[in-house]
């Protein structure tokens, strides 16, 4: 039996304002970052009103509220990825900060002058210069998994270059311009068969797909709340605990420290160990608000609603004529990227806000994705669990202006 | 909306009278829009009196660049060097004839950071810090 998706629009409260006269927002990218509903919302807004207080240290009632509450939601996190436990989930700023945590941390330590790293072609920047900085630092070397004219990886040329025996191998479950989903598992138990250590940028899957971190079997990965119905702010990074234990610390100060003399500290327990500082206790309120949202309608459902608005807009799109999307015509998330030829994508943006139609143009961080595939840049609707077939309708509707205009 | 995209605007997108490269060149510069990756290539001729002579433009953008470079290029010919140094944010827009939101502004000031990047010569940014 199918859920009624309709229902869920009227939890955003931002989804039924007006941007421009008569002009009622209709958002279409929440690849970028996804709106916000009104529990998670009051979450926050009952944080501040009611248990504000810094957390960990404090005896008196409302800092241990504070403490309960910011461990709650760190628990809850690693329920909704089946990791095994909440210590195996350090508390970030974002996807950006988790991959930079693993890259700083295990990379500076078990990374050495010609290690191999293996990214796909299809990485945001945030997978792929913090490894860049490692070619600066350590002259370690990267090497990209090629994506196909259709946007799927070449697998072939994955094994390929596993011979080459990589000590990472890091990659997204799902690209934020092609909306192609990885085969992380396989991709992981081919890593582990040449000993490679596995990072998954979650950052598109863990808020639109079912992901259960034990079965991948992964080591590490990354995701944002604010892509996911949270706020921004606060992000995640899981990793297998073992792992967690041997790594240096992150950033150093408060809280990450076990000890402290005048002549050196020793570090806290994980994850503790990589949360130096006041951390953002009510942004992790409202992620663990976020995903009781999202649990409550079901991953399932909600991947296979975007399935079906995704299909529906790509066929609406190629129908419309003069326009090109990037990307996989069967199985994909959410996210539609494509070319207008002759029509820059700004000017495509511009004209669609006009209608109240959000919509990102440009290369998305993926640069090197868009070098590929030879533009400079492209328009990109991406879609979420309050977004509906008649949001596709408004999106041609308001490219037939645009063509128009141009014409 | 309609005003952004006034006919002017989208005239010299489609037929743009001073599109192309100088070789040779006296200024040779181009830049990048990091944002969008709007990429422009100005080349500028000059004579004995430090005046500009001819003026063109290359690369890719939105309607709002190439239209701002365009008409920048059309501006600029016949003026002093030294008056193409002064040239502002605000004559740019002039030239547009249109109000722009932040994001757009930097489209639109992507050519006129490129001539003066030109002229000044590389190491003088300092003098570009009202175009950002
Ligand atoms: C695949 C992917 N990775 C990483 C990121 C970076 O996320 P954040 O900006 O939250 O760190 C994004 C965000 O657009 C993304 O889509």
């Amino acid at each position: 039996m199918s859920v009624d998706f309709s229902k869920y629009k009227q939890d955003f409260p931002i989804l039924s304002r007006e941007v421009h006269p008569g002009k009622k927002l209709i958002y279409l990218d929440s690849t970028a970052s996804t709106q916000k509903p009104q529990i998670v919302l009051d979450a926050m807004d009952d944080y501040y009103h009611r248990h504000n207080a810094n957390i960990h240290r404090g005896v008196y009632t409302i800092s241990e509220e504070a403490t309960e509450l910011y461990e709650n939601a760190r628990a809850k996190v690693a329920r909704f990825i089946h990791a095994p436990s909440a210590r195996s989930i350090v508390f970030t700023r974002n996807t950006t900060e988790s991959i930079n945590l693993v890259a700083f941390t295990w990379g500076r330590k078990n990374l050495k002058e010609n290690d191999l790293v293996l990214l796909t072609e299809l990485e945001h920047h945030s997978n792929i210069v913090p490894w860049q900085i490692l070619v600066q630092e350590k002259k370690i070397r990267i090497e990209f998994i090629p994506v196909l004219p259709d946007g799927i990886l070449d697998m072939n040329a994955y094994k390929n270059l596993l011979e080459k025996k990589p000590k990472l191998v890091a990659f997204a479950h799902m690209s934020n311009v092609l909306g192609t989903i990885t085969p992380v598992k396989e991709m992981t138990t081919l890593a582990h068969q040449v000993g490679a250590i596995v990072l998954i940028d979650g950052a598109q899957s863990v808020p639109h797909l079912p992901v259960d971190i034990q079965d991948i079997d992964a080591e590490f990965l990354a995701f944002s709340a604010h892509k996911m119905c949270g706020p921004t702010g606060i992000g995640a990074l899981y990793g297998k605990f073992d792992l967690l234990n041997e790594m240096p610390p992150f950033l150093g100060g408060g809280d990450m420290i076990r000890k402290v003399t005048f002549e050196g500290f020793s570090t806290n327990d994980v994850p503790a160990k990589f949360e130096a500082g006041t951390p953002a206790i009510a942004e992790a309120v409202g992620f663990g608000a976020a995903i009781d949202y999202l649990s409550s309608i079901g991953m399932e459902e909600i991947a296979k609603h975007e399935q079906e608005i995704a299909l529906y807009g790509l066929r609406r799109l190629e129908e419309s004529g003069g326009i090109k999307v990037i990307g996989p015509h069967n199985q994909r998330g959410g996210v539609l990227a494509f070319d207008m030829s002759g029509i820059h994508p700004h000017d495509v943006a511009q004209i669609l806000d006009s209608e109240g139609i959000a919509v990102r143009a440009g290369h998305h961080c993926a640069q090197p994705l868009h070098i590929k595939f030879g533009l400079p840049a492209t328009t990109r609707a991406s879609f979420y669990l309050y977004n509906s077939k008649e949001d596709v309708d408004s999106l041609i509707k308001g490219l037939d202006k645009v063509k128009m205009m141009f014409d | 909306m309609d005003d952004l995209y006034r006919e002017i605007i989208i005239e010299h997108y489609k037929n743009p009278g001073f599109r192309g490269e100088l070789d040779p060149n006296d200024y040779t510069y181009e830049d990048e829009n990091p944002v969008c990756g709007d990429h422009i290539r100005v080349d500028i001729r000059v004579n004995d009196s430090g005046i500009v002579t001819e003026a063109k433009y290359s690369g890719h953008g939105c309607a709002i660049s190439q239209a701002s470079a365009d008409l920048l290029m059309e501006a600029i010919i016949g003026k002093k060097v030294e008056d193409v140094k002064k040239l502002t944010k605000q004559d740019v827009l002039d030239l547009l004839g249109i109000e722009l939101g932040a994001v757009r502004l930097k489209c639109a000031l992507l050519p006129l950071k490129v001539v003066k990047a030109g002229v000044y010569g590389v190491g003088k940014e300092s003098e570009l810090s009202d175009l950002d």
